[in-house]
C-alpha cells in the first residue's frame, strides 16, 4: 500500500483542538480504490485487537519522522543561511556582497517573527468559512500549541518550524531581483507585506486546506508556493525598480563565481531537506523524492555545461551552478510524484528552458531581473508544475493520477494552478510596490549605487586589503 | 641609477624572475596592476551574457639598478617576457634622482 503524502495535509489522522479524528479528503485522491479500502480494513482491525490504544494508535509521534524532520528543518534553513547568500553574494559586485548578505539574514529573521505571530496560524489552520482562501488566527503566536502537541505524527512546533523554513527563503529568493540598488527600509517593508499577501494565502491554498490543494494540485514541495510566487514578483518589483547602472551593456561580471559555487553546492544539499523533506516522513517517499531531486540537478547543470561548451567554447562555473539550480527549482514541485526517468527528463527540461529564459528576460523584455530570479526559479517552477502531470504517469516511472483521474484532468488542474498563483503573484505584488514606494522609496541613490551599498546602507567594507 | 618599470602579463612573471636572478640583481619590487594597451579589454561571459572588460590584470616590477647594469636587464626581461602575442608589455627606463638604503643610510649606488 503506497500513500502519497500531501504537504501540509500529510497527516493521514488529525485530530483537531476538539479531539476528533478529521481525515483530510485529499489522502484519498492518491490512493487506489483497492488501497484504500484496505486501509480502511486495517484500520478496523486495528481498533477491534486493540482497543485501548486505538485512540493512541491515531494520534502518536513517529520518532523516525521527526528525526528526519528535524534534520530537514536545518538542511532547509541553511539553504538560505548561507546558502542563498553566498550564491547571490558571489554575482553581485564586492562593494555590495554585504548588502546582499545582510538582506538575506535580515529577511530570515524577519520573517521567522512573522511567522510566530499570524504566518503560520494564516497559513495552515482552519479559516472556517474563509478556509478555502485563507486560515485563521487560532494558532497566532502558537497559541495552545506545545511541546507535546502534534500535528499528524510530528510535534506541531516541529511543523512550525519546517515550514518556517519555507517562508524564509521564499522572499529571500526575491533578493536576486534587485540587489545593488534597492533600499533597506523597502527591501524589510516589502519582504514582510510579501509574506502575508502573497505568500502565505497561496501556501495556504495548496498546503494549508485550501483550493487548490482540495481541487488536487500537484505541489510537492514548492514549484507554485515557493518558485512561482517568487519569480513572477520579483519581474513586477524590477519594473518599478528600475535596472542597475549599466545595465544592459556596461554591466559589471560577477565579484567571485567561487563564492556563488559554494552557495549553490550549499542550496543542493539544502534542497534535499526542501524536496525529501517535504515527504514529511522517513520513508520511500523521501528517499525517491532525493533521488529525483538529485537526479534533475546533475541534469540540468550538464545540459547548460553542453549549450554554453557549444556557444562559447567555453563551459563556465556560473553556467553549471546556473544550471543546477535550474534543475533543482523545476523538480520541485513534481519530486513527489515521478520516479528517477522523470528526474531526468525535468532536469533536461529545466535546463534547456531557463537556459534561454535568461537571454529572454534580459535580452527581448530588457528587464535587469538581475540575478534571472524568474528566468530560473519562476519559469523552473511553472515548468515542474505543468511536467509534474506529465512525468507522474505510471508508464514513466510516477506515482500514477489514482483510480479516477488521469494526465489530461491532472495537467488541467496543475494550468490553473499556476494562472491563479501567477495572477495572484503579479496583482498583488504590484499593490506591495506601490506601497512601499510611497512609505520608504524603493531605490538608492545613484551616488549610494556608485559608493556601493555596503558602505551607504551598512557602514562596512567587506575586503580591507 | 636608473628605475627600470616594466609591465608584463601575470604569468610571465617567474621567468622573469628566473632571468633576473641569473643576472645576479639584488632586489626587485612587484605589484599587480591593470591596463590596457593596444590589446583592448577582454570579453567575459556569464549566464551567456558578455561583459567586456576594460582592464586586464598585468603585474608591473619595479627595480632600480646602476647605470651599466640596464642595458642587460631590459634584453632579460623582455626575452622571458615575450609571448609575441599583444599584451606582453612594455619596459620604461627613467632616470632616479637619490637612492637610501632605510636600515643603514647608505645613499647612492651603496643603497642598491
Amino acid at each position: 500500500m503506497v500513500v502519497f503524502p500531501v504537504r501540509g495535509n500529510c497527516d493521514a489522522y488529525r485530530i483537531d483542538k476538539d479531539g476528533r479524528d478529521t481525515m483530510k479528503r485529499l489522502q484519498s485522491t492518491f490512493l487506489q480504490g483497492r488501497e484504500k479500502s484496505f486501509q480502511v480494513l486495517a484500520v478496523a482491525a486495528l481498533l477491534l485487537i486493540v482497543p485501548e490504544t486505538a485512540a493512541a494508535a491515531e494520534a502518536q509521534m513517529n520518532g523516525a519522522n521527526t528525526a528526519w524532520i528535524l534534520t530537514s528543518t536545518a538542511l532547509v534553513l541553511f539553504m538560505t543561511l548561507p546558502g542563498l547568500a553566498l550564491f547571490y553574494g558571489g554575482l553581485v559586485q564586492s562593494k555590495n556582497v554585504l548588502s546582499v548578505f545582510m538582506q538575506c539574514f535580515a529577511i530570515a529573521c524577519l520573517m521567522s517573527v512573522l511567522w510566530l505571530i499570524g504566518g503560520y496560524s494564516l497559513a495552515f489552520s482552519d479559516g472556517g468559512a474563509a478556509n478555502a482562501f485563507i486560515g485563521g488566527l487560532d494558532k497566532a503566536f502558537l497559541s495552545g500549541i506545545g511541546m507535546d502537541t502534534l500535528s499528524g505524527d510530528l510535534p506541531e512546533p516541529l511543523f512550525f518550524m519546517f515550514q518556517m523554513t519555507f517562508a524564509i527563503i521564499t522572499p529571500a529568493l526575491i533578493v536576486g531581483a534587485y540587489p545593488e540598488r534597492m533600499k533597506f527600509s523597502a527591501v524589510l517593508l516589502f519582504s514582510a507585506l510579501w509574506l502575508f499577501l502573497v505568500y502565505i494565502p497561496v501556501c495556504h491554498w495548496v498546503w494549508g486546506g485550501g483550493w487548490l490543494g482540495d481541487m488536487g494540485t500537484f505541489d510537492f514541495a514548492g514549484g507554485l508556493v515557493v518558485h512561482a510566487t517568487a519569480g513572477t514578483s520579483a519581474l513586477i518589483v524590477v519594473m518599478s525598480l528600475g535596472a542597475r547602472q549599466g545595465f544592459p551593456s556596461q554591466l559589471h561580471p560577477p565579484h567571485s563565481p567561487g563564492m556563488t559555487m559554494m552557495g549553490a553546492a550549499m542550496l543542493w544539499v539544502g534542497w534535499f531537506g526542501f524536496n525529501a523533506g517535504s515527504a514529511v516522513a522517513a520513508n520511500g517517499a523521501a528517499a525517491m523524492a532525493m533521488t529525483v531531486t538529485h537526479l534533475s540537478a546533475a541534469t540540468a547543470s550538464l545540459v547548460w555545461v553542453v549549450i554554453e561548451w557549444r556557444k562559447f567554447g567555453k563551459p563556465s562555473l556560473v553556467g553549471i551552478v546556473t544550471g543546477t539550480i535550474a534543475g533543482l527549482a523545476t523538480i520541485t514541485p513534481a519530486s513527489g510524484y515521478v520516479g528517477p526517468i522523470g528526474g531526468l527528463g525535468i532536469g533536461l527540461a529545466g535546463g534547456v528552458v531557463c537556459y534561454y529564459a535568461v537571454a529572454f528576460v534580459k535580452g527581448v523584455w530588457k528587464l535587469d531581473d538581475s540575478l534571472d530570479v524568474f528566468a530560473v526559479h519562476g519559469v523552473g517552477g511553472i515548468l515542474g508544475t505543468i511536467l509534474a502531470a506529465v512525468f507522474a504517469a505510471e508508464a514513466l516511472g510516477g506515482v500514477g493520477f489514482g483510480k479516477d483521474g488521469s494526465m489530461g484532468a491532472q495537467l488541467t488542474t496543475q494550468v490553473i494552478g499556476v494562472a491563479a498563483t501567477v495572477a495572484w503573484s503579479v496583482i498583488v505584488t504590484w499593490i506591495i510596490v506601490k506601497i512601499v514606494e510611497g512609505a520608504t522609496g524603493l531605490r538608492t541613490s545613484d551616488d549610494e549605487i556608485t559608493e556601493g551599498l555596503d558602505l551607504s546602507y551598512h557602514g562596512e567594507r567587506d575586503y580591507n586589503f | 641609477m636608473k628605475l627600470i618599470m616594466a609591465i608584463i602579463k601575470p604569468f610571465k612573471l617567474d621567468a622573469v624572475r628566473e632571468a633576473l636572478t641569473e643576472l645576479g640583481i639584488q632586489g626587485l619590487t612587484v605589484s599587480e596592476a591593470k591596463g590596457f594597451g593596444r590589446q583592448k579589454g577582454q570579453t567575459e561571459i556569464y549566464r551567456g551574457a558578455e561583459y567586456v572588460i576594460d582592464f586586464v590584470p598585468k603585474v608591473r616590477l619595479d627595480l632600480v639598478v646602476d647605470d651599466d647594469q640596464v642595458e642587460g636587464i631590459v634584453e632579460a626581461i623582455r626575452n622571458a617576457a615575450h609571448s609575441d602575442k599583444i599584451g606582453d608589455g612594455k619596459i620604461f627606463v627613467l632616470e632616479v634622482a637619490q637612492a637610501m638604503r632605510i636600515r643603514t643610510g647608505e645613499v647612492g649606488n651603496d643603497a642598491l
